[in-house]
């Protein structure tokens, strides 16, 4: 495997299950020690994606690379390099902690002198010394979690792929969970995760949205936003709301002016009114100025309306 | 392939067993409830028993005689012989179930003493077949006997209540006690393995699909033959068991006579477990829900085993075409070996037909159920 080469690449890759497309052309580069995270609304094709990526479900059309190796034409090989953990929790309920992290230990192979310390590392990292000959079913679900990445990781995979490893878990765990994630890449291990929490979008280096099977955008968190909105964002405290808005619509550099509340969003961009020249603008129409300031987007807005937006373009006849 | 990973399947299994006391009470103890429950059989018409026919005097007399056995309907002579000694080597063939002898000094006999002996031999390892031979030979003879009478009193001008007759001397070989059970119950054994070996693994990969852990294990880089062993072994353990259990039942409580040997009885019940098994394991790999997984295996064990592996319905009386089709029924063989091992003790070398059929099957499940495994989820 070529040091520069991307870990994931996916080229056009389509799955669909007789005539229902659930993947639909996406194109993915995923670079070594990068966290990308997979968000997009349930059926949005998240889980057959990580699915071809794994090798377990053969791309209907399209290729990808997995480490280096088609996930369609050698999936064995593909399986050596990755660590994988389904969305369905999949360790056996009916063995104990210590009993599931030796039989994937056994199934992977891992050198026998490395054993009682991935063993011990696994346990420490599910936080769950003292733990070790409880039956995993009656295991916690941030516990389950913590416990399924650590048999997952026991070979040391270079990819990981974790299919909403975080659904179903409180909070605190969530960031728990999170924490693990980022320990990880930081050793170089390259991660492709998938969520539906939005705010957990925040904490990938790069977001891939995905809606009906299609790559809607992917960046980082910051460029998401700004791309989304074609500008910068300002809120402005006025009176009265109304003639603000209706004076803003057509005026230079201005490309969205929408009421929020009792303030008015607008979105400017470089070429027209600024964030000095705007009061006065407002002024001279006769509208008072209170405030006015810039803000940031959450990536949750972010993300609702390009989807929403999406869906209204495959609306239109 | 490699130890390691098929050691740990085969521990997983285990462990996964032993945490189910209650299915493995009754995989083991349900074994013991059929035997007691089809312990007794049930016997049925036959028609063409094979019959050999070794006539010493061989003169117009005794050739009626014979034509009159066969036109009864019940017998068909498979083989005339001119040997005493061609009678073991044709029943060993099976080429006939029982062999009629007529005795050289038989026409001068019923001349002169008025009553003359004819011999039949059974082989009594079918002993329902035997039984039922058995029946229609004496019925065959007191016709024959019917008409002599009216003969002979007409010749001779007395009542044919005081004239003397054909003897009917049976000696029976193989199963020299007759009892039904000696041969039905090796069967029995046979029919329950098969039932009970196919269900045992007939759960475990669907059991795995329907709880998600299927999903991770062929994310990993296991192979299909690895999944198998490691799987089958755990089980080859409880299937060896109830074999036992099975066997002791029918050489302590029912008191089927053993004569064969041990080290014989062990290599052919672990071949026919290993092929039951398989069995019930590539169903489980076919068919991924757990119910319909079970339900499968119980309808192509059950239908084909009770009918067509002769441990009721003989198989040398079934019409050609069901008689082809019980090769592909493998308990069939393992009938054949338990009633020969048991009654005949026999030994590999006699064996080496069924034990065969029984290896090529094994070959042929275990290659197809190592193909059905796919490591996808399309
Ligand atoms: N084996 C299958 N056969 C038919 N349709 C399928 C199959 N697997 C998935 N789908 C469909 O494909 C679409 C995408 O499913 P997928 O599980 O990839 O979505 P997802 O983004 O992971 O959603 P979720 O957040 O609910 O897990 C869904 O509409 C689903 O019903
Ligand atoms: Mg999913």
């Amino acid at each position: 495997m070529n040091a520069a080469a991307p870990a994931i690449i996916a080229e056009g890759l389509t799955k669909r299950f007789q005539t229902f497309t659930a993947v639909d052309h996406l194109d993915l580069r995923i670079e070594k020690g990068e966290i990308a995270g997979f968000i997009g609304p349930n059926g949005a094709g998240k889980s057959t994606t990580i699915r071809m990526l794994c090798g377990l479900l053969r791309p209907s059309e399209g290729h990808a690379l997995v480490a280096g190796f088609d996930v369609g034409q050698q999936p064995e090989a593909v399986r050596e390099h990755i660590g994988y953990m389904s969305q369905k929790f999949s360790l056996y309920g009916d063995l104990t902690v210590r009993e599931n992290l030796r039989f994937f230990g056994g199934i992977y192979r891992v050198a026998r002198s490395d054993m009682e310390e991935r063993t011990r590392f696994a346990i420490t990292m599910a936080g769950l010394q003292g733990r070790e000959d409880a039956l995993v079913r009656t295991l916690a679900g941030g516990w389950k979690q913590r416990l399924a990445l650590g048999c997952a990781i026991l070979h040391r995979p270079p990819i990981l792929f974790l299919d909403e490893p975080t659904s179903g878990v409180e909070p605190e765990a969530r960031r728990r969970f999170w924490d693990l994630i980022h320990d990880l890449a930081a050793g170089g291990v390259t991660i492709l995760v998938s969520t539906h929490y939005m705010d957990e979008a925040e904490y990938c280096n790069r977001i891939a949205l995905i809606d009906r099977g299609r790559l809607v955008a992917m960046g980082t968190p910051g460029q998401l936003r700004s791309r989304h909105l074609g500008g910068d964002l300002f809120e402005i405290s006025c009176t009265p709301l109304g003639a603000a808005g209706q004076a803003l619509k057509d005026a230079p550099g201005v490309i969205d002016a929408a009421i929020f509340g009792d303030k008015l969003h607008v979105v400017l961009v470089p070429g027209g009114l600024d964030s000095t020249t705007l009061p006065g603008f407002l002024q001279d129409h006769g509208i008072s100025v209170q405030a006015m300031r810039t803000v940031a987007p959450s990536l949750e807005d972010v993300f609702v309306q390009m989807v929403s937006g999406h869906h209204g373009e495959q609306g239109a006849p | 392939m490699n130890i390691r990973r098929i050691f740990a399947l085969a521990y997983k299994e285990t462990l996964q067993i032993w945490r189910d006391p209650r299915s493995l009470a009754i995989a083991l103890l349900m074994p013991l409830m059929q035997m007691t429950l089809l312990g007794y059989g049930v016997s049925l018409d036959i028609k063409h028993v094979p019959v050999c026919v070794y006539d010493q005097e061989n003169n117009q007399q005794t050739r009626g005689i014979i034509g009159d056995i066969v036109s009864s309907g019940w017998f068909s002579i498979s083989r005339t012989l001119t040997r005493q000694v061609g009678i073991r080597h044709a029943m060993d063939r099976g080429d006939c179930i029982a062999a009629i002898v007529i005795p050289a000094n038989f026409s001068r006999r019923l001349a002169s003493t008025g009553s003359a002996p004819v011999q039949a031999i059974l082989d009594a390892t079918d002993v329902n077949t035997t039984n039922i031979a058995i029946g229609y030979l004496q019925g065959a003879i007191g016709e024959i006997n019917a008409g002599i009478d009216a003969q002979w009193a007409a010749a001779h001008g007395i009542q044919p209540s005081q004239i003397g007759q054909v003897d009917l001397v049976q000696s029976t070989w193989f199963n020299e006690t007759l009892d039904s059970r000696n041969f039905i119950i090796p069967g029995v054994v046979a029919v329950i393995l098969a039932l009970v070996g196919a269900q045992l693994t007939s759960l475990t990969i669907a059991r795995e699909w329907e709880r998600g852990t299927m999903e991770q294990l062929i994310s990993t880089p296991v192979t299909a033959l690895e999944v198998m062993l490691g799987k089958l072994i755990p089980y080859f353990v409880v299937g060896l068991v109830d074999a036992v259990f099975c066997l002791a039942a029918a050489a302590w409580w029912f008191k089927v006579p053993f004569r064969g040997s041990i080290m014989t009885l062990f290599v052919t019940t672990a071949l026919f477990i290993l092929v039951v098994l398989d069995i019930g394991y590539l169903i489980s790999v076919r068919i991924r829900s757990q119910l319909g997984a079970s339900q499968v295996a119980l309808l192509i064990t059950l239908l084909p085993t009770t009918l067509l592996s002769g441990y009721t319905f003989p198989i040398d009386q079934m019409p050609a075409p069901i008689r082809a089709l019980t090769f592909i029924v493998y308990p069939r063989y393992y009938v054949t070996i338990l009633r020969a091992i048991f009654l005949k003790g026999s030994g590999l070398a006699d064996l080496w037909a069924p034990s065969l059929g029984l290896l090529i099957y094994a070959v042929i499940v275990i290659w197809l159920a190592a193909r059905a495994f796919q490591k996808r989820l399309d």
